[in-house]
């Protein structure tokens, strides 16, 4: 995954559209959707442990909300996809697991729960309700498959964070958003790290900018790009607004 | 036209009145960004509020003069640590070819945002008065300094977030070298781990563990958002202080960078 020289951006910023396309594209490619579509079919999704019932092969709209409220649900939203995806990976390891990428993949898992359940209580009433994630996309059996996705999620979350951040108004809030992306940049770098160890990957020249830059991209972007994992629809129009 | 003129009376009533115009022009103008239209029909005025949302905010400068101090460090720590024969394995080269090549390209962004303002890049100890006097010749040290050096970064740029919230796009800026602070901070967290042979350190921070104490102050911090987590979702306090990291003020980051600084 480190060969996209032709499509790389070559400038570091002002070319939203294609970073967009880029990035919509590369996370596509990388979930293997077009190859391995419908390997493995979760049951019913049903893997995340909050209270809300969900109801397999449906799918609601779900409008995150405008300003700071829009923003945490946005992020909320995320960490909701990431704690199922990383829930399943635990449940069912792929062939060939090692004691050590378990030990990782179940410290990120209850990151991703912790981050999960704090931005749910915070929102209080105003939370979303819980999704219904769809990774039948993915081949949680092949450890290829399951690294390539989870590189993919992380990456994505460091990106969405990072372009979030300028629409937080409320100084605390920003804040936690800067206490977790931090987080989530150390699990694409492990990550990314076991899937080619030693190597220059774990901030590799695919996705950081000639000024030594990660991404920072809008809640547009990342939710077409996240679309093809969640039933619902998620509409965040008003994100930050 | 005499806009000054009226800027001025505006502040005899309002003192902040030019602060919360440049703020709302430069908002009005990062919503344009990308819009070549709009740079086309008034470049004039987009070139001043380029610069004022580059340079000329006061409080934008001192975050930025800042976070080129601590680049500059760590720009030239890798380069010497890059250059000197025998330190780094040659399994491990590409790691921090990497980091070094990101640590530049963050000097050089920062010196051309910052222009005529920029500071002038310190002399530096990296045996830090003598605490690390083998850094450059011991692999064991080198690692160890450099997991301080990032995660201190993490916090570092983190504890600045807030001062930028009025400049939108400088934030966004400070966002995207902040993570890959972090993403650096976990690679070499994870060698030192290694070499010190410490099996309780991660990429991520549980509690304040790290390989130089002085530097976590504070990462074990439970409460977040005003509420105290623990038992959330069932997790242990160490999952809930790794989900976090913490911030630093500028005064605790210029303390543990002093002694690097010689001037």
């Amino acid at each position: 995954m480190n060969k996209h020289t032709k499509t790389k951006n070559s400038s570091g910023k002002g070319e939203g559209e294609i970073t967009s396309v880029f990035n919509r594209r590369l996370f596509l490619r990388s979930a293997g959707l077009a190859t391995s579509l419908g390997t493995i079919v979760i049951a019913a999704g049903c893997n995340d442990d909050d209270d809300d019932p969900m109801i397999p092969g449906t799918g609601d709209t779900v409008d995150l909300g405008s300003g700071d409220i829009g923003v945490l649900n946005y992020a909320y939203a995320l960490e909701q996809l990431e704690a199922a995806f990383y829930t399943q990976v635990i449940q069912t390891p792929y062939n060939g697991i090692t004691d050590a990428e378990k030990a990782i993949l179940t410290d990120i898992r209850d990151h991703e729960i912790v981050h999960r359940d704090f931005f749910k209580a915070a929102l209080g009433d105003k939370a979303i309700k819980g999704l219904t994630p769809n990774f039948a996309a993915i081949d949680f059996s092949k450890k290829e498959a399951v690294l390539g996705a989870a590189k993919l999620f992380e990456d994505t979350g460091v990106a969405a964070y990072n372009g979030a951040g300028k629409l937080i108004k409320d100084p605390n809030y920003l804040l936690l958003a800067g206490k977790i992306v931090s987080v989530e940049a150390r699990h694409a770098a492990v990550i990314r790290d076991l899937i080619n160890p030693k190597s220059a990957d774990f901030a590799g020249d695919d996705i950081i900018d000639a000024n030594g830059m990660d991404k920072a991209i809008a809640p547009a972007d990342i939710l077409a790009a996240v679309k093809g994992y969640v039933k619902d629809t998620i509409t965040g129009a008003n994100v930050g607004k | 036209m005499d806009i000054f003129k009226i800027i001025d009376q505006f502040q005899q009533i309002d003192g902040d009145a030019v602060g919360r115009l440049e703020y709302a022009s430069r908002r009005h103008f990062m919503n344009k960004i990308g819009s070549k239209l709009a740079s086309a029909a008034i470049p004039t005025a987009f070139a001043a509020i380029v610069n004022k949302a580059f340079a000329q905010s006061a409080a934008a400068v001192d975050v930025l003069n800042y976070a080129l101090t601590l680049e500059y460090l760590e720009d030239e720590f890798y380069k010497a640590g890059n250059a000197a024969a025998n330190l780094i394995p040659a399994s491990d080269k590409a790691i921090f070819m990497q980091i070094g090549k990101h640590e530049t390209q963050h000097v050089a962004f920062l010196v051309k945002a910052l222009g005529s303002k920029a500071i002038a890049k310190p002399t530096f100890d990296f045996q830090y008065g003598g605490a690390f006097g083998d850094v450059f010749t011991n692999y064991k040290t080198f690692v160890t300094v450099s997991s301080a050096l990032e995660d201190t970064g993490v916090r570092a740029y983190k504890g600045q977030a807030g001062a930028l919230i009025a400049d939108p796009q400088i934030l966004e800026y400070a966002l995207q070298v902040h993570s890959i602070e972090a993403r650096h901070a976990a690679v070499a967290r994870r060698l030192a781990a290694t070499l010190l042979g410490n099996t309780a350190m991660k990429g991520w921070i549980t509690g304040k563990e790290g390989a130089v104490a002085a530097i976590y102050a504070g990462e074990d911090n439970m409460t977040q958002g005003g509420v105290n987590l623990k038992g959330l979702a069932s997790k242990s306090d160490a999952a809930i202080t790794e989900a976090f990291d913490e911030p630093l003020t500028k005064e605790a980051v210029l303390a543990i960078a002093g002694p690097f600084i010689k001037k």
